[in-house]
């Protein structure tokens, strides 16, 4: 494995021209990714973005087509044996027949220096259960446990991939309670999600994927801004649509029949004008964008590639910048890509 | 690293698989009894001077291990599916003490076959000097190494609902092809020379050459080498590759 040659040699993760293919799908398509010791970095991005693929290749559980990866200084599964890498898959089950604590208990066992078993459960509130068998829990306790399995590692180096899934409100709120202990103690977190405010709220920095390409790379706060668009809708047969683009706060303008759907960057004086010079604007629906959407207008422009298509399924509710409703609209929002995902045309990437 | 908690953790969590457990104990077990039982007087089976129930144990005795390895894999398909062995490439376990534990799980298990099926013998009638049992078990243990192998090439080849037929129909062949439920010798012909060329075969006359007294011949281990190997070679490839969502 090639050593890098930006200035990342005492990175955590530095990833250089990153390829993988599945048959025809290209997954990932040439990634640059620098990632400092102490770092909480959220690796953001629809489904289907490459995010998992990446996090494989980052953990040596997928050769690169090409480019190269380094972690902790070394290769991926050299950091793996050194025990320096704990991990939360984004797909995985527990095995069965043993009980929480024990369950903990032997992956601590493979770590050359792991965390007290006690103190794992401790942090992932999960000493009331250590009695009870794995095959026995709800999705959100096996989500808990896989949490507590990534972390009992005491390793340098966490990477989650979309760790809140399944999780109800409460548990989300623990398992970033905990995350922010883990970050005080000097860990590397790399963590994958499609929910901006988790990217927001909880991140150094974001790392935007779409298409398998990093589309942008920067503070949370820029990141948000850059997607942290909403739409209006409304019912306004018969107006112009270069008079509606001039308005404030307006930089989209498109028409659905009898309807207009506004981009804005800045809904609430968009609204103000909308009504001011169309007061028979009826229907109206103020909405976030979807993060999938805004990729796609990102990586159009960027890439030339993804020209905006209509997924409203997916839309719904993923990444909201105000923080709210999303709890709900996040779940459903799993739900529709299970479905996907379960479907015979096998996605190469979620 | 602690390979040794890894290993006894995989022990517990057999034992406490009851299903798992009861069937591959308890189903040679039924099987034998109802074989050998009608026949506890029977001290010539077709011909061979060979007391029936000690001949029916011993093919038993090759079923039963022979079952009991393979189905190991079928528990490696199951872990699989769930995703655990993905979770176990990013920590530290090396591939040859996750090897090493399961094939000590599915020796734990060979051996308390074994053990189940010699007391119920020793209940029909069967009796045989200390040295004997001694040289028979050790032989027996040695000729399933070729199938513990199997057992985790096939667990990371297959997928769970695979898997089942996979063994049952694998085992079945290889205990009739491996002269398990009928004698072959010279006289069976074809059968004959494809059966030395199994690893069935030679678990069986493990067993026989205690009972004949005929001396344990060298193609025996070049038989049994051969297939070692070349299961170990696809086994350990299937587990490099085997890094993939399943």
């Amino acid at each position: 494995m090639p050593v890098p040659h930006n200035d990342t040699r005492d990175g955590a993760i530095a990833t250089s021209g990153l390829r993988k293919s599945y048959g025809q799908v290209e997954a990932v398509r040439g990634v640059d990714i620098a990632i400092s010791s102490g770092e909480t970095v959220a690796l953001l991005g629809p489904n289907g973005a490459g995010k998992s693929t990446t996090i494989d290749m980052i953990l040596g559980l997928s050769q690169p087509d090409g480019g190269s990866v380094s972690v902790l200084g070394g290769t991926p599964s050299a950091a793996v044996d050194a025990g320096q890498v704990g991990a939360m898959l984004q797909t995985g089950q527990l095995i069965r027949d043993l009980t929480v604590g024990e369950l903990v208990a032997m992956v601590a066992s493979l770590y050359p220096a792991p965390l007290p078993v006690v103190e794992a459960l401790q942090l992932t509130g999960l000493e009331e259960i250590a009695g009870q068998r794995t095959q026995k829990l709800s999705g959100g306790q096996t989500q808990r446990v896989r949490f507590a399995v990534a972390l009992v590692s005491d390793a340098k180096l966490l990477v989650l991939d979309e760790p809140t899934v399944a999780m109800d409100v409460e548990g989300r709120r623990s398992f970033w309670t905990t995350m922010r202990e883990l970050a005080a103690r000097g860990k590397t977190i790399l963590f994958a999600t499609h929910y901006l405010e988790e990217a927001d709220a909880y991140a150094d920095r974001a790392i935007l994927m779409a298409h398998g390409l990093v589309v942008a790379d920067g503070p949370t706060t820029e990141i948000k801004a850059m997607v942290g668009t909403r739409t209006i809708r409304a019912t306004l047969p018969g107006a112009e649509l270069d008079a509606l683009l001039a308005l404030p706060g307006v930089s989209g303008a498109d028409r659905r029949g009898e309807s207009i759907v506004l981009s804005c960057a800045d809904s609430d004086a968009a609204i103000r004008a909308l009504l001011g010079a169309h007061p028979d604007a009826r229907d109206i629906e103020i909405a976030a964008a979807g993060l999938e959407e805004a990729f796609l207008q990102l990586t159009a422009e960027d890439a030339g590639v993804g020209a905006p298509v209509e997924r409203v399924d997916e839309q719904a509710g993923i990444g909201r910048p105000d923080g709210r409703a999303s709890e709900d609209a996040g779940v459903g929002a799993r739900a529709d890509e299970e479905a996907r995902t379960g479907a015979p045309g096998k996605r190469a990437n979620a | 690293m602690n390979a040794v908690a890894y290993t006894r953790f995989e022990l517990l969590r057999t034992v406490r698989n009851r299903r798992f457990f009861v069937l591959s104990l308890g189903f040679p077990l039924v099987l034998y009894l109802l074989i050998a039982g009608p026949q506890r007087h029977n001290h010539d089976l077709a011909g061979t001077g060979v007391f029936a129930p000690l001949y029916y144990m011993i093919g038993m005795v090759s079923f039963g291990t022979m079952s009991g390895m393979m189905s190991s894999g079928a528990r490696i398909a199951a872990e699989r599916a769930v995703g655990w062995n993905r979770q176990l490439r990013i920590s530290p376990l090396s591939t040859r003490a996750y090897l090493r534990a399961k094939v000590l799980t599915a020796y734990m298990m060979a051996l308390l076959t074994i053990a189940v099926l010699y007391i119920c013998g020793a209940a029909l009638g069967v009796s045989l000097p200390a040295g004997e049992w001694l040289h028979m078990t050790v032989l027996i243990l040695i000729c399933l190494i070729p199938f513990a192998v199997l057992g985790i090439a096939i667990g990371h080849m297959l997928t769970p609902d695979s898997i089942g037929p996979a063994i049952g129909g694998g085992v079945a062949l290889l205990a009739f092809l491996g002269g398990t439920w009928f004698p072959i010798s010279h006289s069976s012909g074809f059968l004959y020379t494809v059966a030395q060329i199994l690893p069935s075969y030679w678990l069986v006359q493990a067993s026989h050459v205690v009972l004949s007294g005929h001396a344990w011949p060298a193609r025996a281990w070049v038989v049994l080498t051969a297939w070692t190997v070349i299961l170990a070679l696809l086994a350990r490839r299937a587990y490099r590759r085997d890094t993939g969502r399943v």
